[in-house]
């Protein structure tokens, strides 16, 4: 008998939806001792199945048909105080985001030693105890200490400990976790994953494993399910699915991971220098009225060059200060010393007056697509904001608009739309065509790839790719992904703690790190020694 | 939008007062300022006489009754209505003006923040009721004065509304690759920012509109609103008041048409925000 077995599982969206069901006929088992990998892009349904599983689904969902049978037992019809009994103690679920899924005004051990209060007669005593053993189980470093703590004061990676260890509080048959990792740093996501990993063996559990990296994957599946727009495309051994995809869209989908080998692309050295910081740095000071004066540095002594037609990389995870700079050199944020020399002229001291003329000269294309576009403008209107800012008559301006739509693979004629019309690929690419709407020499590239589903990240690195080409633009990414800076990056600059620990070409960082945090963040890449399937 | 029950019901309580107020001459009334000492005190639907600036006697039926002057309650009601429409949509419009000037420069331009946001902490620091007091008091009372007695104290509460909004929205990226664009600082604060916080200013504004209604009776009531020749709810309860137990019909009716008037607009607030921000719409 299987841990988990998943018959026919259908669960219709509400009316208005982009498709009738969220997942349609979903059938597949997990067994004891075994990790089973749901992967799937954004809106395929893998967070939908994992939550009618755990009978938490949104009063908006209904589950249509199917049935859902934990050790044997149905659970779609059971009564929900049936199921309540068994949440937590026979199925338990580790979520995406630790921070929310904890409560912030409750201390760790409470929220642990919840669990055990309302499935277990134990007292007082009896669960403080256990609590504590969970949280040395979870490797959680000083467990006493930590116990009296505050969410808050944890690191990303404790607090997800603290999510794991409330899930094993009452050594559950069946673990289902929601994208554990993907709020972490690649390092403590490896750590994570590691924990896991452990966990399952040495007790035994199912475990359901909810993701959309298919290094993760590499690293800890035994099998693996590939969703796509609610319904299951593949099911198999994960050797097989990783390097024999049977079906296109798994195909397409694992063709589209970048891999960990830097591109081998002759780089002209004698191109003109676009930017040249000098010891920029930035440090926020933190005053108070009865406190003492607190110096925080994001960024110290950062040096770089970056040449037209080529990219530099800034690699490091999260508080590495590597935003800090990208900020600093847009000028969103004043740099405290140091120089920016944007072809020659130094930006860092310059004032808001003088600024403002040069600002077209260096664009950004941020994160969040969903974000970085004014909702209450048209498409059209955002894209031409820069160049009238700049005296360009607003015919041109549109007519320039109706260009760089065809340049980013866009019909001109959304020009007329509101960014909610858009998906979070094509978002994306109205930012650049935003940006590149001022002709600017240097485009700064925050995270830019890093919201997008991997399919649509592998178009829009394609089309940086194209415009860098094309345009002989200086580009500027920054980025916590080390296969997507492989995949782009000319030079490397590694940042750690506001510092950059390496920098040099690509190729050489890559393939000898001498430092030993690049090595460190290298040996976390998850799915590192894994060989794909090519494209 | 208009499938909200809150918005048809208040929205159309609301039209219908509207119309009550713009159809007043021609809804069976009378000038409101007329009186006959000889239909004085009349019940509901009693019929008197009243007697016309040009001093010829005309029948007419006291559909509220009248009051101790022998005015016709049910004119002074519908014209009343005016005044407490125009008092609600004026104030609203003046603390919503500069409410959001104010907040705006306090939001995005961080070296006024504090010494605007402490004048504004001043201005809370009084009771509503007691600044309208004060600058009727100060000026002679009149509908602007009235009005802008009546926005003032409620200048604050946007300020404080705009410019939490404002310190949210100026981080988002949208906002910063405006920036990076060169958009000049006031295009940034009027044509990115302030249209992003128009949906929690819109519901903010029937609020106090309502408010704004409500302390216009208070003042007029307490008799330092609007002269009372003008009729206006708030002096038509003032004059009844006396007689409240011998004849309740003059606090009655303008009363009602208080509470129903004030009721409307904050159902329709409450449908609006509902409708404008889903995430705060109670379950259903």
């Amino acid at each position: 008998m299987s841990t988990l077995d998943v018959k026919g599982l259908t669960v219709r969206l509400p009316k208005g939806a982009d498709r009738p069901e969220a997942i349609s006929d979903i059938s597949f088992s997990v067994e004891r001792g075994e990790i089973l990998c749901l992967v799937g892009e954004s809106g395929s349904g893998k967070t939908v199945i994992a939550h009618s599983i755990m009978g938490l689904l949104p009063k908006t969902l209904t589950l249509a048909r199917g049935e859902v049978r934990l050790e044997g037992e149905e659970l779609t019809r059971a009564a929900e105080s049936r199921r309540r009994e068994l949440r937590g103690a026979r199925m338990a679920m580790i979520f995406q985001e630790p921070m929310s899924a904890l409560n912030p005004v409750m201390r760790c051990g409470a929220q642990i030693e919840e669990v055990l209060r309302y499935h277990t007669r134990k007292s007082s005593s009896e669960r403080r105890a256990r609590a504590l053993a969970l949280m040395s189980e979870v490797a959680l470093p000083d467990p006493e200490r930590l116990l009296d703590a505050y969410p808050h004061q944890l690191s990303g990676g404790q607090r997800q400990r603290v999510g794991i260890a409330i899930a094993l509080a009452l050594e559950p048959t069946l673990l289902i976790a929601d994208e554990p990792t993907t709020a972490l740093d690649v390092t403590t996501q490896a750590q994570i994953l590691r924990l896991i990993v452990d966990l399952q063996r040495r007790h035994g559990m199912a475990v359901l494993f909810v993701t959309h990296d298919f290094g993760v994957v590499a690293e800890i599946a035994h099998r693996v399910a590939v969703l796509r727009e609610g319904r299951l495309v593949e099911l198999g051994d994960k050797q097989a699915v990783l390097t024999r995809p049977r079906d296109a869209y798994t195909r397409m989908l694992i063709g589209a991971v970048p891999t960990l080998k830097p591109h081998a692309r002759a780089v002209a050295e004698d191109a003109p220098v676009v930017l040249a910081t000098n010891a920029l740095s930035k440090t926020y000071v933190e005053r108070g009225w009865l406190r003492r004066k607190r110096e925080l540095p994001a960024a110290s002594d950062v040096t770089l060059e970056l040449r037209r037609g080529q990219t530099l990389g800034i690699v490091g995870e999260s508080g590495s200060g590597k935003s800090t700079v990208a900020r600093c050199i847009v000028r969103l944020i004043e740099p405290s010393s140091g120089e920016i020399r944007l072809s020659g002229v130094d930006l860092a001291r310059l004032r808001p007056r003088e600024l403002r003329p040069l600002r077209r000269r260096v664009q950004i294309v941020f994160q969040d697509p969903y974000r970085s576009l004014n909702p209450r403008r048209s498409v059209g209107e955002a894209i031409i904001e820069g160049p009238l800012n700049y005296g360009v008559p607003r015919g041109e301006a549109l007519e320039r608009a109706r260009r760089l739509m065809e340049l980013v693979r866009m019909d001109p004629a959304a020009l007329e739309r509101y960014p909610h019309q858009f998906s979070g690929g094509q978002r994306q690419r109205i930012c650049i065509a935003r940006a590149l709407a001022v002709e600017p020499e240097l485009l700064v590239a925050d995270e830019a790839v890093s919201a997008l589903d991997v399919s649509v990240q592998a178009q829009v690195l394609q089309l940086l790719e194209e415009i860098r080409i094309r345009l002989q633009l200086a580009m500027l990414f920054i980025t916590h992904d080390l296969r997507v800076a492989a995949q782009v990056c000319d030079h490397v600059a590694v940042m750690q703690a506001g510092r950059i620990v390496e920098y040099g070409p690509a190729e050489r960082i890559f393939l000898e790190p001498r430092h030993e945090y690049t090595r460190a963040l290298f040996a976390a890449a998850p799915g590192r020694n894994f060989a794909f399937a090519p494209a | 939008m208009w499938h909200n029950w809150s918005v048809r019901i208040g929205g159309g309580a609301l039209i219908v007062l509207v119309a009550i107020a713009l159809a007043a001459p021609w809804l069976g009334t009378v000038d409101p300022t007329l009186f006959d000492a000889a239909s004085r005190d009349l019940r509901p639907g009693e019929t008197g006489e009243i007697s016309t600036l040009e001093g010829d006697q005309l029948k007419h039926r006291f559909l509220m009754g009248s009051d101790s002057f022998g005015r016709d309650i049910y004119s002074r009601v519908l014209y009343g209505t005016r005044v407490s429409l125009i008092v609600g949509l004026a104030a609203a419009l003046v603390a919503l003006t500069f409410g959001v000037l104010c907040g705006l420069s306090a939001g995005y331009l961080r070296w006024l923040d504090g010494p605007l946001m402490r004048v504004m902490d001043g201005i809370m620091a009084i009771p509503a009721i007691l600044i309208a007091i004060a600058v009727v008091a100060l000026w002679r009372a009149s509908l602007p004065s009235v009005v802008i007695a009546i926005a003032i104290p409620e200048i604050p509460r946007v300020t404080r509304l705009v410019r939490s909004l404002v310190l949210t929205i100026r981080e988002e990226p949208y906002v910063e690759a405006a920036i990076a664009l060169g958009t000049p600082t006031a295009k940034i604060m009027f044509g990115h920012i302030l249209p992003n916080t128009m949906a929690p200013l819109l519901v903010q504004g029937t609020y106090i509109c309502a408010f704004a209604i409500l302390l216009e009776a208070i003042l007029s009531f307490l008799g330092v609103g609007l002269p009372p020749e003008i009729p206006t709810w708030g002096n038509i309860m003032a004059e009844g008041r006396v007689q409240f137990v011998a004849y309740p019909h003059n606090v009655f009716f303008p009363g009602v048409f208080l509470a129903v008037t004030v009721l409307a607009v904050n159902m329709f607030g409450d449908g609006l925000r509902d409708t404008l921000d889903p995430k705060m719409a109670k379950r259903l």
